[in-house]
């Protein structure tokens, strides 16, 4: 087992869902709806937990608690995509965003239940399952607006084209790739983009909206590489505010 | 206090019956299904325990109650792990579990191999209250992780069922 090259992937994954989980737990009380708020409150709780079981791997792998992993990193050293940190604007923002998000991150860990690296596939094999709920909600949602009124559906469609370029970039690959296809810890993101393809082309048809030409379309990269936008030091400062007051605390 | 004997395994469990979900207090984490091994040696005893959902806040709630009844029963040894290797499904809960949650007023959960590819299940959970099924789900994502909203045409009341994963 290659150890760098499964640490970058658990990093990549630990940090999309943390960054996604804080910016979903930013609908808390201003959900459209009751059950909206509930539901973007329920998915950053699952996120959040999701991503404290990769840093517990990567703390297992001889990495810093994670605690220190999740509050005390600078953004550079956050390896999460650019989508993940945009700020949320209206709720078809965010509805969009979780929709290409949760629709590869579904897939991703489907793949990682066969993973040669048992502790990780042991946690894919638990969170698919917690997944099922997560593209549920976004696949009823964009199939609701998607044909409500016509406003509905331009909004969609622009969060959706504008959104496009950042969604390729969750399928940035970083040096470790080679390695972490050779040793089977995960497929690959090329293969995974592939899968993302069919599945969202298909739930966008079924929506009424007009799938992205993703060929055509140029990824925003970095994220993977620690090139953020300038909307994840805010976030930082913002999650880690109480943290930093005082790092040793007993909680 | 010391134990003279060693407890047996089914001993243990049946002490642990005593061990409530913090969220349902009538539904014990045996009926639950998170307990997923008992093992006995001496005067330790180590149970293992696998969360319902990753995310869920009330596992190291569960854990140190487990560990206060082993310290009650006079384990002088008691250890929780906390794993993976066994994960938990909505299938491990008992027939004694489903029957609390039915009359804690939610819907149990239907059996796995129903979702593994559709999710409309989901839509027609019976009520709990009336047993009516012209019900519909409201959203996936209830109170707590393990929990989704419905709404029942027969009774008009809402309800929640815990959710099969």
């Amino acid at each position: 087992m290659n150890e760098q090259a499964l640490k970058d992937l658990l990093f990549r994954m630990a940090d999309d869902l943390l960054i996604l989980g804080h910016r979903n737990s930013e609908w808390t009380g201003l959900g459209p709806l009751l059950e909206e708020d509930i539901a973007f409150s329920s998915m950053a709780q699952d996120k959040i937990g999701q991503s404290l079981a990769l840093y517990k791997l990567l703390h297992d792998l001889g990495e810093a608690a994670p605690d220190p992993l999740a509050f005390t990193r600078p953004a550079t050293a956050f390896k999460n995509c650019q989508l993940v940190e945009l700020p949320n604007e209206e709720y078809d923002f965010s509805l969009v965003r979780h929709f290409l998000f949760d629709t590869a991150d579904a897939l991703r860990w489907e793949a990682l239940a066969q993973s040669a690296y048992e502790p990780l596939a042991q946690l894919a094999r638990k969170v698919r399952g917690e997944l099922r709920y997560h593209t549920l909600h976004a696949n009823t949602w964009m199939k609701q607006l998607g044909s409500a009124t016509p406003e509905s559906k331009q909004r969609l469609q622009q969060s959706l084209d504008r959104l496009a370029p950042f969604a390729l970039g969750m399928f940035e690959t970083t040096p470790a790739e080679k390695a972490i296809v050779e040793n089977k810890i995960f497929q690959g993101e090329q293969i995974l983009f592939e899968q993302w393809c069919v599945q969202v082309n298909q739930v966008l048809t079924t929506a009424g909206l007009t799938p992205p030409d993703w060929a055509a379309c140029k990824p925003i990269h970095g994220g993977r590489q620690g090139i953020h936008s300038v909307h994840l030091s805010p976030l930082l400062t913002e999650m880690t505010a109480v943290f930093s007051i005082d790092p040793n605390a007993e909680w | 206090m010391t134990t003279s004997t060693n407890p047996t395994k089914e001993q243990v469990l049946t002490w642990l019956e005593e061990v409530k979900d913090p969220e349902i207090p009538v539904l014990s984490l045996v009926d639950l299904g998170v307990i997923t091994d008992v093992e006995v040696r001496e005067d330790a005893v180590t149970v293992s325990m696998t969360p319902t959902f990753v995310g869920c806040p009330a596992i190291d709630h569960m854990k140190s109650e487990v560990i206060r009844v082993l310290l009650e029963k006079g384990i002088q040894q008691p250890l929780v792990n906390i794993n993976l290797k066994q994960s938990w499904s909505s299938d491990r809960i008992t027939e004694r579990g489903r029957q609390a949650l039915k009359s804690f007023g939610y819907a149990p959960p239907p059996s796995t191999a129903f979702i593994q590819h559709d999710l409309d299940i989901l839509e027609h959970a019976a009520c709990p209250r009336c047993n009516g099924t012209r019900t519909e789900m409201r959203s996936p994502f209830g109170p707590t992780l393990c929990r989704s909203l419905h709404y029942c045409y027969d009774c008009r009341e809402a309800f929640e069922q815990f959710k099969p994963l």
